[in-house]
């Protein structure tokens, strides 16, 4: 890959430069401001997130990538309101929040569907708790699940699904309450690479579909590419905005578009990012210790 | 299926094995029972006296140690009498197990011996009573409180110290407390059956609602689910299917409480029946009486089993090969 000639990634065609200019034009649905996140471990503080600052815009598909350990989930956590920032501020829509609200929805990596409804009760909850009747969270929940395909399992408990089906659900159940901004915490990374490819063609296909922002969790610079408008990269230790890159690869996005040049650019940029050149010192200490340990005289030749 | 997949770490055995070792658990300890009761070469240490012969302290029905037999027959023989003649017998501790099985049918049918006293299946009404109640009141307490011990740490720091403490306290202790405060009749007996279950019963609770996997929460409030609903909508239901299971063991402990709960005071139930018939010294009463309560403990506990998977459809049945 790195003896091809690609252009750089800030290369944009004037049908992707255009568009981008249309989305910075929308309405914030999401500010975060100077926002700082510190925790108190036994081995004393930790700096999550320093001073991080970003907007998205209405119906934008932002990624966050970065190392393990960054803070992607302290960031998230942060904007469902389930971790308190230790300073800054976050508004939804020019308003800022606090807490956890049915606003922002969230889908974890975890499987966290209530195994003790059906699937379309399980889209109802959040239906039920935002003041809607019985009898229209039921039409509704069974919209959102006629829109993830799954019709058929509307009474099947979630043990009963595979992960991408429950994967799927979470994602309707999430939509239901109609929340800003939908915030994905590597949704897709506990699934096979082939599930993994159907739920990220699913997922754009939805948001193509409904007024939906999405802020969307990975470590995989593929899945990252292929999904996002702008790809938010983070650096750990502590978790800083390293760069906010604007994908160029053209919308509507296709899997064929894994080889362009654009990608591959793209791809390029996030690599030497997110797994800089390491210092002689680094490399010297993290590698095996591996001797031969075939015996001499064994009848299978090497093949190397 | 060869032996070898029997020993497998953590695998289920198909349906046919399953069920014969199931079968097998019960039957080896009867088998050994009926070695040791009906081969007359195994243990059986007495003797059981058919005709006393010449020894005149032997009278027919009379189970003398198995020395004594051959010392009384050895005498006999020297001074010329008559010998004795004798079974091999077991001790009157160790009835056979058809002495029980009969005993089984007979302890519900022979009238009690005097008027005030009551019948077999009157005695084991006033236990399951006695269980049934001091159960229910403990859960109705206990149960509420171990799930807000386990929701809020506000709770569990105010309830589970004292708790902590007082579990170590054996029920039986309080006894004559109970009965001083309580009067003699079933009131100290089911006292007794509260504390031993309640205090282990809020721990236990708590430790299975602070189980319950915090993603769930999470995903409820960003569902918009606030304090009560969490409460009511997340954590009950959640916890329901280990709660369940943990009220099967409890009641299990509570059962161990019976025989304590029911000598204080004026002794009833199960346990004045059994204290009664080893006064007489109908063992086989008395052990038919304590595979009674295994056995009505056991079929508690089945039903529940049962019923458990009617009122929790959505849990994962066991895998069937
Ligand atoms: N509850 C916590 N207490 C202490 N440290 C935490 C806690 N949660 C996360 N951290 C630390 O914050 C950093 C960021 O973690 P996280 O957001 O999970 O990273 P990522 O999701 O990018 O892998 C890590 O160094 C982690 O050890
Ligand atoms: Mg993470």
């Amino acid at each position: 890959m790195h003896h091809l000639e690609l252009p750089s990634y800030l290369e944009q065609s004037p049908e992707v430069r255009d568009r981008f200019t249309r989305l910075k034009q929308r309405p914030v649905v999401l500010e975060v401001k100077g926002l700082n996140k510190e925790f108190e471990s036994h081995q004393g503080q930790v700096t999550a997130l320093k001073d991080i600052n970003f907007q998205t815009h209405r119906r934008e598909f932002v990624c966050v990538i970065g190392p393990s350990g960054c803070g992607k989930s302290t960031l998230i956590r942060i904007l469902a309101g389930l971790e308190t920032p230790t300073s800054g501020q976050m508004l939804i829509a020019g308003e800022e929040v606090h807490g956890p609200g049915p606003d922002r929805g969230m889908v974890f990596q975890s499987y966290t569907l209530f195994p003790w409804l059906t699937v379309k009760k399980n889209v109802m909850f959040g239906l039920e708790r935002t003041g809607h009747g019985t009898f229209t969270a039921e039409q509704e929940a069974m919209q959102w699940i006629d829109l993830v395909g799954l019709n058929k399992f509307a009474d099947s408990y979630p043990h009963q699904l595979s992960g991408g089906m429950k994967q799927r659900v979470a994602i309707a159940r999430a939509l239901a309450n109609q929340p800003r901004i939908l915030l994905m915490d590597e949704p897709f990374g506990a699934l096979d690479a082939q599930t993994r490819a159907k739920m990220q063609s699913y997922l754009l296909e939805i948001w193509q579909n409904i007024d939906i922002t999405i802020l969307f969790i990975t470590h995989d610079l593929d899945e990252a590419i292929y999904l996002a408008d702008r790809i938010l990269v983070l650096r750990a230790h502590p978790g800083e905005v390293e760069e906010l890159i604007e994908v160029p690869v053209p919308q509507p996005r296709s899997p064929e578009q894994f080889l362009s040049a654009e990608f591959l650019a793209t791809k390029k940029r996030l690599e030497a990012l997110i797994h800089p050149p390491q210092s002689e010192e680094q490399s010297s200490a993290d590698h095996l210790n591996m001797v031969r340990m075939v015996s001499l005289d064994d009848e299978v030749e090497s093949v190397f | 299926m060869s032996m070898s997949s029997w020993f497998a770490v953590r695998k289920e055995l198909g349906p046919r094995p399953r069920f014969v070792i199931g079968v097998m658990s019960f039957v080896l300890p009867l088998l050994i029972w009926s070695l040791v009761s009906y081969v007359p070469w195994l243990w059986h240490p007495k003797v059981e006296i058919r005709e006393p012969g010449g020894v005149g302290y032997f009278k027919p029905g009379m189970l003398v140690d198995r020395e004594v037999f051959d010392k009384e027959a050895l005498t006999a023989e020297q001074q010329g009498k008559t010998l004795p003649l004798g079974d091999p017998a077991n001790p009157i501790y160790l009835p056979a197990p058809h002495e029980v099985a009969i005993a089984f049918y007979t302890a519900f049918t022979t009238e009690p011996k005097r008027r005030s006293e009551k019948w077999l299946h009157e005695s084991l009404w006033d236990s399951i009573q006695v269980i049934f109640w001091g159960f229910v009141i403990s859960s109705m307490i206990g149960v509420p409180l171990g799930i807000l011990a386990g929701t809020y740490h506000f709770m569990s720091r105010l309830f589970e110290p004292f708790i902590e403490f007082f579990r170590y306290l054996p029920a039986p202790a309080f006894g004559a407390l109970a009965v001083a405060v309580l009067g003699i009749h079933h009131a100290p007996k089911i006292a007794i059956i509260f504390i031993g279950t309640f205090f282990q019963q809020v721990l236990v609770v708590a430790n299975t609602t602070r189980k319950l996997d915090p993603a769930l929460l999470e995903a409820a409030q960003t569902l918009g689910a606030k304090r009560l609903s969490l409460l009511f909508r997340v954590v009950i239901p959640g916890i329901s299917t280990d709660l369940y299971r943990d009220m099967r063991i409890l009641l299990g402990w509570a059962w161990t409480y019976l025989i304590v709960a029911e000598l204080i005071g004026s002794s009833s139930g199960i346990t004045w029946f059994i204290t009664q018939q080893a006064r007489y010294k109908n063992f086989d009463n008395v052990f038919a009486a304590i595979m009674m309560i295994g056995i009505i403990g056991l079929t508690i506990d089945l039903l529940l089993a049962w019923l458990g998977k009617r009122i929790f459809p959505w849990q994962r049945q066991p895998a069937r090969n």
